[in-house]
């Protein structure tokens, strides 16, 4: 400990000490992992020992790399691009986890609104009860919604009772069920950004338009609004991005037709135990939410910065 | 490299030329200063002149980009803050929230690995001197900003550094506690016998503390001094303006003796009691302190042959022990002029619009290169 | 104006009813006499008798503790050294690089981590014949997202950190690693305890990445969970959710009223210091 202790004192060792560990951490079980996924990609599928085969003849001393794994992403078997089943699952992917993120603003922001305008004494309290479903076990949530949305469940029983329906509409493994999950957990996920938003705003900014002029109704749309937007991104990104991989719910709560393209990369890995397919899948995977990530960074720091 | 005896000259803390750049802007232009040793020595200036950060390369936080820096004749320059015999008071203070009072005073005597015993003694010792014993125990948030500030000033005296380093010692306390705390401050300095730099930009808080002033703009020292010099005998236009109040004029030198000079300025001529250095018809600056000018009742007073001028009172302000007035002359220039209120009035003597005289002896004016 | 109030209450109550929904629905159904999981039948104490009989979410439970607290520890070391890093040290080498990554997990898939991590563990195990994958290689994945946030959290309780008591402490001869422990440290103690709560949650929580990392018959309780919510609705899974929830309730409501406390308390003392 002493010895650390001294290395640590002496300026010059004790930064890029400091700064190593860290990086060496994230180097081994972050960027290793990725590095190894992207060379499995262009391997080829192995046997039930190792998933995977070498990817150069020990023989021969020859780079076999399969290409297909990548290109069977998006290419059919009959030759046909952008008819597979992959790209189906992403394109439903994005859409679903797209209409999660608008479902979830048009809940959360009248709701992040109304908590920014209750007395200020009950706001911790409320922000605690939305947080608190939050700590209690996403999966138990989840599968409580099963329960709830099943043909004979309690939803359906309400609906009959309120006269809204006449049949009992199945719901339970359908994109109403999917989108009723995803909404429910990433909720809070949306609220509070929204409500950090919200509450920084200064109320005199609002005095200012009714001094001008201003309805309420207006100045809700031409001040409120658009001085939060740094909160409805965050928030649609924090809703939208983890959507896109989500794999519990769609599992639990949606059907066949509602594939999402978490449950394909699991179903590549585990159920065909195509290794270097799912791989390759992945790093399309990471690549097609890094990319507009960075790009998203970017220009928010430049508004930052100008 | 700089002989023993050059060094000696130094002073007990001196700064060789330091320069300080951040980027595109240079913070602190090449500072030479020479303190002696147990002097309260002040860096004057308002915000951005370079003050605090020549501050914090004195502490060792900031690292000169140029020149050097000795303390009793050793280089400290490149010493990293825990190793240099140098303790800082913080403008916000800075204690630890954390720890108590006690703890707070104690942690620098804890890094210096001193005997249990004497910490002990010393930390006591030390609370005692700055009237805080029975506060020892209590945590930063449950003291007011005065009691606050002594245990900062405990905190830094107890390990007897030989150089104390003030940054804005009297900035956050309202005026009353100020005038106390200065002498407080001071007396409490002046016992232990530590040198000090202190930082301030409030004029008063370094005349009146310290023994010797620098001021400072724009990362440059002007003008070194005692309080004393400074004000009466400014170097410069900035230092004039900056230090007090004072009124300037650009003047031609028409007329220059050894026992005294003329200059012609848009006021008329002003006669100086002393000869200046400088050819005849260059432009200087003349500064007159608006307490050296008498001012009357034009119809209530007779005015000297030189000197003196008539105009009218456009503006007062009364500050309870003195009042200044701001009076038009003739063709529009303004003076400014600041009398004691010696008398007790039931109204004024002078008022807004009245016609006054005003004069001021020939040993008043100061001259000083025109820049 | 009144109008708008009225309607956001009505608004607030709605949703609030939308997120506890789920979570009254399974408190009363875990006391249903019978497996309905629609029609309530009489109150009972049997599924909570069958929880505790039922080995395999009690072993489940427990591994998942001992996971998480593993989890939630490691995640705070990693990720204090990360915030400390992102924080303080504004450039060096590779710093882009390194924020990149720091943040990455957050907004990775779960399952492309999960399955990065298990290429990982095969390859490693297949040259060292080492680890098998149990208990550590959970820890380790669930590490990689906890510290992330651990880091998130802690960075912003250091950014807001006045310097100012750093430097005082370098000024009274304090090295840079003795500021860290006695004076930085001691000043975040709110945000560790939050970062190991919120890592400690995510570890307790998960089940793509321990499904990925797990060996035979190491499994977690959100593993067993996820078993039998394949198979249908389990009231027994009801009973141990509602016990989850009010131990979460509990701890929840605890720490808030701790951290209430301690604000409220210097407040009190700061007006009392002003007053004197």
């Amino acid at each position: 400990m002493t010895c650390i202790a001294a290395l640590l004192g002496r300026g010059w060792m004790g930064r890029p000490l400091v700064i190593a560990v860290p990086y060496v951490w994230l180097g081994l079980f972050f960027l290793a992992p990725f590095a190894i996924m992207f060379y499995i990609s262009w391997v080829d599928m192995g046997n039930d020992i190792l998933p995977f085969k070498p990817l150069w003849d020990e023989a021969s001393g020859v780079l076999r790399l399969r290409f297909d794994n990548y290109t069977s992403l998006w290419r059919s078997d009959q030759g046909q691009w952008f008819d597979t089943l992959y790209v189906d699952a992403y394109l439903r992917s994005v859409w679903y986890a797209a209409l999660s993120a608008c479902i979830c603003l048009l809940v959360g922001y009248p709701f992040a609104y109304a908590m920014t305008r209750a007395d200020a004494r009950w706001q911790p309290l409320l922000l605690l009860m939305v947080m608190l479903p939050f700590w209690t076990s996403l999966l138990l949530r989840v599968y409580a919604w099963k329960g709830l949305l099943a043909d004979q469940g309690i939803v359906n029983q309400a609906l009959l009772a309120l006269g809204w329906v006449q049949t009992a509409p199945v719901l339970l493994y359908t994109d109403v069920s999917l989108l009723v999950g995803m909404a429910y957990v990433y909720l809070p996920f949306m609220v509070l950004p929204l409500y950090a938003a919200l509450s920084k705003q200064n109320p005199q900014w609002l005095e200012a338009a009714y001094d001008l002029g201003c309805t309420p109704w207006r100045a809700f749309w031409i001040v409120t609004v658009p001085l939060s937007w740094r909160g409805i991104g965050a928030g649609m990104i924090l809703v939208f991005v983890p959507s896109l991989g989500e794999f519990v719910i769609p599992s639990l709560l949606g059907g066949p037709e509602n594939l999402m393209i978490g449950r394909v990369l699991w179903d590549e890995m585990f159920t065909a135990n195509n290794w270097p397919r799912a791989s390759a899948l992945a790093t399309v995977l990471v690549l097609a939410i890094v990319v507009p990530l960075v790009w998203y960074a970017r220009v928010a720091a430049k508004d930052d910065r100008g | 490299m700089t002989g023993e005896a050059s060094l000696a000259e130094k002073g007990f803390l001196s700064t060789d030329a330091v320069v300080k750049q951040f980027d595109a802007a240079v913070a602190v232009n090449g500072v030479s200063l020479s303190i002696r040793r147990g002097e309260i020595f002040a860096l004057l200036g308002s915000s951005g002149c370079g003050k605090s950060t020549l501050l914090r390369m004195l502490a060792g936080f900031e690292r000169p980009t140029q020149g050097r820096i000795y303390l009793d004749g050793v280089d400290i320059t490149d010493w990293p803050p825990y190793e240099r015999p140098i303790n800082m008071m913080f403008q916000s203070y800075a204690l630890f929230p954390h720890l108590s009072v006690w703890d707070n005073v104690a942690f620098g005597l804890r890094r210096e690995h001193a005997a249990a015993a004497s910490l002990a003694d010393r930390v006591d010792a030390m609370l005692n001197l700055v009237q805080l014993g029975a506060y020892a125990k209590r945590k930063p948030h449950q003291l007011s900003g005065g009691q606050q500030q002594r245990v900062a000033l405990a905190r830094s005296l107890v390990k007897r550094p030989q150089l104390l380093l003030l940054d804005e010692p009297l900035g956050a306390l309202d005026k009353k506690l100020r005038e106390q705390t200065q002498f407080e401050l001071v007396n409490i300095i002046e016992q232990v016998g530590v040198t000090c730099v202190m930082v301030t930009h409030d004029q008063e808080e370094a005349m009146t503390m310290a023994s010797r002033v620098a001021v400072m703009d724009k990362g440059r020292v002007l003008q070194v001094g005692e309080p004393h010099d400074i004000y009466e005998f400014p170097a410069s236009r900035f230092v004039a303006d900056f230090i007090g109040n004072v009124n300037l004029f650009d003047g031609e030198l028409i007329e220059d003796l050894p026992e005294r000079c003329v200059l012609r300025t848009e006021v008329g001529p002003i006669h100086v009691g002393h000869g200046v250095s400088g050819a005849l018809g260059s432009t200087l600056t003349v500064a007159i302190r608006p307490e050296k000018i008498s001012i009357a009742r034009a119809d209530a007073a007779k005015p000297p042959a030189h000197n003196a001028w008539r105009g009218k009172v456009e503006e007062i302000a009364y500050f309870g022990a003195y009042s200044t007035y701001i009076v038009t002359l003739e063709h529009g220039q303004r003076m400014k002029v600041t009398e004691s209120n010696a008398l007790r009035h039931g109204h004024r003597d002078i008022t807004w619009e009245d016609d006054v005289v005003m004069w001021c002896d020939v040993m008043a004016p100061v001259v000083m290169p025109a820049t | 104006m009144a109008k708008g109030l009225w309607a956001g209450r009505a608004w607030l109550a709605l949703v609030y009813a939308f997120l506890y929904a789920p979570l009254l629905y399974m408190v009363v159904f875990s006391f249903n006499s019978t497996r309905q999981d629609a029609r309530y039948t009489g109150f009972s104490w049997r599924w909570y008798e069958a929880l505790l009989n039922d080995t395999k979410l009690v072993d489940g439970f427990w591994l998942s503790v001992q996971v998480a607290t593993l989890t939630g520890l490691l995640s705070v070391v990693v990720g204090t050294f990360a915030a400390y890093v992102l924080v303080r040290y504004r450039r060096f080498g590779g710093r882009s690089l390194f924020a990149g990554m720091a943040h990455a997990p957050l907004v990775m898939p779960e399952v492309v981590v999960g399955l990065s991590l298990l290429l990982l563990m095969v390859g490693i195990q297949t040259l060292l014949g080492w680890p098998e994958r149990g208990v550590l290689t959970i820890v380790i994945g669930h590490t990689l997202l906890g510290s992330a946030y651990a880091m998130v959290v802690i960075q912003a309780r250091l950014s807001e950190m006045d310097r100012r008591i750093e430097e005082a402490a370098m000024d009274l001869g304090a090295r840079p690693y003795q500021v860290f422990m006695l004076v930085t440290l001691p000043n975040m103690t709110q945000a560790l305890v939050a970062a190991f709560l919120l890592a400690f949650t995510l570890s307790f929580d998960d089940v793509v990445i321990a499904e990925f990392l797990s060996g035979p018959g190491v499994n977690t309780l959100p593993q067993v969970v996820f078993g039998y919510a394949r198979r249908g609705i389990n009231p027994t899974v009801f009973a141990a959710a509602t016990l989850l929830m009010l131990a979460v309730t509990t701890a929840a409501v605890a720490y808030s009223v701790w951290v209430l406390r301690r604000s409220r308390q210097r407040a009190d003392e700061a007006k009392r210091a002003l007053a004197s």
